[in-house]
């Protein structure tokens, strides 16, 4: 089957000098939701940029759906949608001419342009803002202008880089269902983000690039099998002064009323249920510490730079 | 795209550009109505009688074909300079530059909103000098052509204006220190008749010189200079400028990473 983004060899060096890609290959498949993490200054923004033809690359081929964007510029653009992680429409036209002049960018005639432009503005509450300066949206409306945008010519390709950010979580829910939706009706969905969790919910497939390289490509659920520890924490009813020592589950005190362990994948928790019951100290409320996909994120990033840092040495 | 995806990317681009100076009318359409009525004002009733004929005509006669063109040059480059630069400085442009549009379309659709917004305005400022002189044409092709070559040429160099300037200062530069004494020098207000001849062969080095003479060789039937040479030189410059922002924007010069 014909990847609907391919990446080889894909390398970039800015005029400063500085390498922000050192070769990167990537594979993702049709109707796949694949997410690109990394920690910033990783390489995820140019890597898009370069999909998107809005940074040059320095060397590499890249084909969408297999039309290699050297060689069919034109085919290429029509494929892809692209939400960018800054707002970057004119703060002075209003919401429907946005959308409705992206639409004939890409060729669509007037009449469709202005279906389409209705359709995606209604889907993403913005319909009842249509006739609105785009300046006087809040951030969650001008991050759903720019998806409708996005969505507009209907690309089978869409790539949101950090679509989330400083959005409320009642709305980035409601954008999640959404981009699920979309993605339902067949639509390759490339993300971007800093919210591991939301990486964890809605995508299937992961590359983790730091320091311009994938140091990792996997599943979603492949990626979570490697991690082999999970941290608990514990509120309790009665005042705890010390943390309580129990065999196999290391821990420390957080406050009176709460503590975490730490207790390694598929363990059972019934011993450390029953040594708490044998010390009278009654277990209130118990959650999850941290999320899981963060912690894999820094174990797998962590050594990795470490093995750079000894190279360079 | 074929050829009917780009005629639509083209009138988008077009329609972008006319909704934008017409909503915002009172900065670009107005202001150079009033100057230029000013001008009427001082340089055609109060000071033109007193300074008598200027190459057969009253002053007020001479003067107006070099004022409709200086609106045109100012308004065609200061359009394409103030909107491609604003669309870099929002980032807007990344609109066009993730589409499929062909950069001749980009450019073209901007000179021809330049153009737009240059024609409008000499339209307004050629009605006004009706309240203040009879208005004949003895060449109209000479004059269409004229006036449509130069809009074209000064958005072209509004537009690589643009594409080198990195702040709201720089946009500013070429119309003050160059775009203003090339226009005030070029035969606006005088012909290059009354110079001394060293100053005579400086004046025929400015390129402004040549489509105000042919402007108002086209309404009066008087010119300082060469009608056919004009043309060729006003047409090498557009054809010239045309590549030059072409190669400018294949190469994503200040526009891509």
């Amino acid at each position: 089957m014909t990847a609907a983004l391919s990446i080889r060899n894909l390398h970039k060096q800015y005029d400063n000098g500085f390498e922000a890609l050192k070769g990167i290959d990537l594979d993702v498949q049709p109707g796949d939701f694949f997410a690109l993490l990394g920690p910033n200054g990783a390489g995820k923004s140019t890597t898009i940029g370069i999909i998107c033809s809005l940074v040059r690359k320095t060397a590499g081929e890249i084909a969408i759906f297999g039309t290699d964007i050297d060689k069919n510029f034109s085919l290429a653009k029509q494929y892809i949608g692209v939400v960018p992680q800054e707002f970057n429409f004119n703060q002075f036209e209003k919401v429907i001419d946005i959308v409705k002049t992206q639409a004939g960018y890409f060729g669509l005639p007037p009449k469709l342009a202005g279906e389409r432009t209705e359709k995606y503005l209604r889907q993403l509450g913005l319909w009842e803002k249509r006739n609105q300066s785009s300046r006087m949206l809040s951030g969650g409306m001008k991050r759903r202008l720019m998806i409708a945008r996005a969505l507009v010519h209907e690309p089978r390709l869409l790539v949101l880089d950090e679509p989330t950010a400083g959005v409320d979580i009642e709305l980035r829910r409601s954008m999640w269902q959404f981009l699920r939706a979309i993605n339902a009706s067949g639509t390759t969905i490339i993300l971007t983000t800093h919210y591991l969790e939301e990486a964890e919910s809605l995508c299937r497939n992961v590359a983790i690039i730091d320091q311009g390289k994938i140091v990792h490509n996997t599943s979603i659920k492949q990626l979570l099998r490697q991690l082999n520890k999970e941290v608990f924490v514990l509120d309790t009813r009665e005042a705890l002064t010390d943390m309580p020592t129990i065999e196999g589950y290391p821990g420390q005190l957080i406050d009176e009323h709460s503590f975490e362990v730490e207790v390694v994948k598929g363990k059972s928790l019934n011993k450390l249920f029953a040594s708490l019951s044998e010390r009278d100290i009654h277990v209130t409320s118990m959650r999850n510490k941290a999320n899981r996909l963060e912690e894999l994120f820094v174990s797998l990033v962590e050594p990795h730079r470490n093995e750079t840092a000894e190279a360079q040495l | 795209m074929n050829a009917g995806q780009q005629w639509v990317a083209f009138t988008t681009i077009l329609v972008k550009e006319v909704r934008r100076f017409m909503r915002i009318w009172q900065q670009t359409l107005l202001p150079p109505a009033i100057t230029i009525a000013l001008y009427f004002v001082i340089f055609g009733k109060l000071i033109g009688p007193r300074i008598g004929e200027m190459s057969g005509f009253t002053y007020i006669e001479f003067v107006v074909p070099g004022l409709i063109m200086m609106s045109v040059i100012t308004n065609a480059y200061g359009n394409v300079v103030s909107s491609f630069f604003g669309t870099k400085f929002q980032r807007s442009i990344e609109e066009l530059l993730v589409s499929p549009v062909p950069n001749y379309i980009i450019l073209l659709g901007y000179v021809i909103g330049g153009v737009a917004r240059g024609l409008a305005v000499g339209v307004i400022v050629t009605l006004l000098s009706l309240f203040f002189t009879d208005l004949q044409v003895s060449h109209l092709g000479v004059t269409v052509a004229i006036v449509f070559l130069t809009a074209v040429l000064f958005a072209l160099a509004g537009f690589i204006n643009a594409v080198f300037a990195n702040s709201f200062d720089d946009i500013s530069i070429i119309p003050t220190f160059v775009l203003t004494p090339l226009t005030y020098l070029g035969g606006v207000f005088y012909s290059i008749s009354m110079l001394p001849p060293f100053w005579q062969a400086v004046s025929l080095a400015n390129p402004v010189l040549y489509m105000v003479n042919t402007f108002r060789y086209g309404l009066l039937g008087v010119s300082d200079i060469n009608v056919a040479w004009a043309f060729v030189m006003v047409t090498g410059f557009c054809a010239l400028l045309f590549f030059f922002s072409l190669f400018l924007l294949e190469r994503g010069k200040r526009l891509r990473s």
